[in-house]
């Protein structure tokens, strides 16, 4: 009785430096909701994209209803009813719900839109979905998941009959997933496949029939979730061999004062975040891609304003309303995206090097180049950056090399107190391993490290404690000692 | 390995700048001796001077918005503002006031001209396009209000005053003193843009303003001064216009930051921000004005001067997309 609609076989993608997809498999029967998991990193998204013809594949089979098929295009996948609903949604705000959905493909009338067919059409295909949303509704007027469903009705309106859905309950409220849930419900009883991605585990159990682990570019495991239970995920997704050891030991001096204390932090995807972190230690922050992490980071650094909360640094508290608070507090952020908030990419290493503490650099106005160089060179030394001289253009170094750009600005400004938002993401091996030893040395020397990370070896190579966030909360701090990947993963699908 | 190749890249694209400002000097001489040959009597110090004295008010208007420019903004309100300026100045001195004093009160009214720019584009988020259009116009017209929509006149030769003409324009010997005001101030402002921090962070603005924010630089500060720089160099653009044309008539202007633009983008500097040079403006100005001095020698209008300046503009902005895409190939290499 069952009918599959998609069969993945033996796909491989490599990107430069990395093997993505390592001989994968995925599939979908009619009728059925199968939940896809993995840790950030995993692949899953990269498995999706090939399968809607986004990247192309390196080798493997994709067949659609028995037969192969070759998916070159979105436009291609689309044709052979396999549709995609983006966690972002896609939709134009200022158009109608009709618009929405029939654009592009608009019918015409002559030379004139048909908007009563449009209309016509778009409402018979609400109705038939049960959905209550009219066809001349705006679509900015309507609720992230009303908006949602008319993403979702877009897609069936062009048959589709496997849908893929990523992340689509991160937006939403508790009682707009019961009304999503009710939804895809009612797709799998009318036969369609649903591929549903989403880091919450207690979801999965209660929408999938079927769940596919992947774990770091490998298929790991289908189950049927009535067989399974959330330990059993947790462990086949987390199971690797961590090749480098992870600190069995806290490095941190024992009975350090408390440099930097949070109470109560809040905004809108910040819910009542605490802690404290102390001299010469590395507070790992770990938890699964939208936790908050990044977002508490950015509140601790005055670059997002916080509704509430307080700020503590060598027992005063301080006042952070803008970066430049937090700068003059010995407060710096690395920014998981260097080139959009850690650097000026046009101008030079030295120009970056000193960007944050220019004044001092500064007599009457002017610039004292020298200062400025040697400096530069003291820096570019100390941190052994690969430079043919201080006045190349930043855009021109490593990513490696970028990164230690942007901790010279914040060692000449004399931070003691540095936020590591994703060190190593887009580095390679070999650089990542002296990252890691630069920020053993910063400790050493009495600087306090937050490292945000969603790469579990490193958390549990470079913490000395772990906080663990999951939706906005902050749902357990583990000490080292203790600290394992089932159990931070434990916290960090454990919404409250 | 990686760095030797990213070394090469660099010297590359610094090749490549510097060769883009050869290519705009290398445009002047070539448009001047294209002149020389084909114009009338266009090789004389008569049209050398014409040059000259036709460059000064575009000088100073270029300079200035060159700095709005590089932090990716721009000021479309210098051309009304410079004409506002030369007005309330030339009301004070008509009022009574000293020449000199009319003439400082100039510049601090396009100063503040730029302040009101600032201000709105920094503390309350307007685009610099629009915010600066506006103040086009709102300086238009408060010039006509001041001026009671009267034509205002500055000392003519002969009478008392007149003596800043020959200080600022042209001495009594005919010689071309404005040029040495134009080369002082650019010497200024090119220190400002490359030895001070004002300059430095100029370029941080238009290189990526987030990332100067996040390095706890008082974004909103710098921001509203690059704005003042702009207006103040309008402010000296009303008295270089005043000291050569004597007379300034309410609501004119409109259209003359067009001229100050163009030198700009002429010379290389990038309308998205983060790059430029002040000498590629400096030459950008004088492929301008030896056009206007040429074409007339050739018995062709100022329309055609227009005409041609729009083709140079086209030009360069072209040669600057190339250079970009190129520059992204070396990157990705």
């Amino acid at each position: 009785m069952e009918k599959q609609l998609v069969r993945m076989e033996n796909i491989e993608k490599y990107f430069p430096g990395v093997h993505a997809l390592d001989n994968c498999k995925f599939d979908i029967n009619a009728g059925e909701v199968h939940a896809l998991i993995g840790e950030n990193g995993a692949g899953k998204s990269t498995l999706m994209k090939i399968l809607t013809g986004i990247y192309p594949k390196d080798s493997g089979e994709i067949y659609v209803k028995g037969s192969p098929v070759n998916i070159s295009g979105p436009s291609e996948a689309q044709a052979l009813g396999i549709g995609i609903i983006h966690q972002e949604l896609n939709l134009m705000q200022h158009l109608t719900v009709a618009e929405n959905i029939f654009i592009g493909r608009e019918p015409m009338n002559g030379l004139f839109i048909n908007t009563k067919k449009m209309n016509d059409e778009t409402d018979k295909l609400l109705n038939s979905l049960s959905l209550s949303i009219k066809s001349t509704d705006k679509v900015e007027d309507l609720s992230v998941a009303k908006q949602q469903m008319v993403e979702i009705a877009k897609a069936l309106s062009l048959n589709s009959e496997t849908l893929i859905m990523d992340e689509p309950s991160a937006a939403l409220t508790e009682s707009e997933i019961t009304e999503l849930f009710k939804f895809i419900n009612k797709l799998r009883d009318d036969g369609h496949g649903i591929v549903y991605i989403s880091h919450r585990m207690e979801e999965l159990f209660i929408i999938s029939d079927r769940i596919t682990v992947m774990r770091d570019g490998k298929y790991i495991n289908t189950l049927n979730t009535k067989e399974t239970d959330v330990s059993e995920i947790i462990q086949l997704m987390v199971g690797r061999v961590i090749y480098e050891e992870p600190k069995s030991k806290s490095t941190a001096p024992p009975g350090a004062p408390v440099i930097l204390e949070v109470k109560g932090l809040k905004s809108p995807l910040v819910k009542d975040v605490s802690f404290e972190l102390h001299q010469g230690e590395i507070l790992g922050f770990a938890g699964l891609m939208g936790a908050g992490r990044t977002e508490t980071a950015r509140l601790i650094f005055g670059a997002d304003p916080m509704d509430s909360g307080e700020i503590f640094v060598n027992g005063q508290k301080i006042n952070i309303k803008t970066p430049r608070d937090a700068v003059n507090n010995g407060i710096g952020y690395l920014s998981e995206d260097r080139k959009r908030y850690g650097l000026s990419v046009g101008l030079s290493v030295s120009d970056n090097i000193t960007m944050a503490d220019l004044e001092n650099f500064t007599k009457n106005g002017f610039i004292d180049s020298k200062k400025e160089a040697s400096t530069s060179k003291e820096y570019i030394n100390k941190l052994s950056i690969k430079t043919p001289s201080i006045s190349q253009l930043i855009k021109f170094l490593s990513g490696g090399n970028q990164q230690k750009v942007v901790i010279a600005k914040w060692l000449v400004k004399n931070c003691n107190v540095l936020i590591f938002d994703e060190p190593t993401r887009g580095i390679d091996v070999g650089a990542k391993s002296e990252i890691y030893k630069l920020m053993a040395e910063l400790t050493k020397e009495g600087k306090s490290i937050i490292m945000i990370s969603s790469e579990m070896p490193e958390i549990l190579r470079m913490s000395d404690r772990i906080a663990v966030m999951c939706e906005g909360r902050m749902t357990g701090i583990l000490k080292i000692e203790e600290a394992t990947q089932e159990l931070i993963m434990k916290y960090a699908t454990s919404r409250k | 390995m990686d760095n030797a190749n990213s070394g090469s890249a660099g010297k590359k694209l610094f090749g490549q700048l510097n060769f883009q400002r050869f290519l705009a000097l290398a445009a002047l001489v070539i448009i001047y001796v294209f002149f020389c040959i084909f114009g009338n009597n266009f090789l004389s110090t008569t049209s050398l001077i014409n040059i000259l004295d036709s460059s000064y008010y575009i000088g100073f208007l270029a300079i200035g918005v060159t700095f709005a420019i590089i932090t990716g903004g721009i000021d479309l309100s210098i051309g009304t503002v410079m004409m506002t300026s030369a007005l309330i100045g030339g009301v004070a001195y008509n009022k009574g006031a000293p020449i000199a004093l009319a003439l400082l009160i100039c510049v601090i009214s396009g100063a503040l001209f730029g302040l009101l720019n600032g201000i709105i584009i920094s503390k309350f988020g307007l685009v610099p396009f629009v915010a600066t259009l506006g103040v086009q116009m709102v300086a238009s017209g408060f010039g006509a209000i001041v001026s009671n929509v009267q034509t205002i006149r500055y000392p003519t030769v002969g009478t008392e005053d007149a003596w800043f003409k020959q200080v600022l324009y042209k001495t009594s010997s005919g010689f071309p003193i404005g040029i040495v005001w134009l080369v002082i101030f650019f010497i200024i402002a090119y220190v400002i843009l490359n030895k001070m921090r004002m300059g430095r962070y100029t370029f941080a603005l238009g290189s990526n303003e987030e990332s100067a924010r996040l390095s706890g630089v008082d974004v909103s500060k710098w921001k509203i001064l690059v704005y003042v720089i702009v207006g103040a160099f309008t402010g000296m653009a009303g008295v270089m216009y005043a000291a050569a044309y004597t007379t300034i008539v309410p609501v004119t202007g409109a259209g003359m930051e067009i001229l100050g633009i163009a030198a700009v983008v002429i010379g290389g500097t990038s309308l998205s921000g983060g790059v430029g040079s002040l000498t590629g403006t400096i030459i950008g100005v004088y492929i301008m004005a030896v056009l206007k001095q040429g074409l007339m020698s050739m018995g062709l209008q100022g329309h055609y001067q227009t005409f041609f300046t729009g083709i140079v503009v086209i030009a360069a902005v072209m040669l600057d997309i190339y250079r970009n895409k190129k520059s992204s190939k070396v990157k990705k290499a």
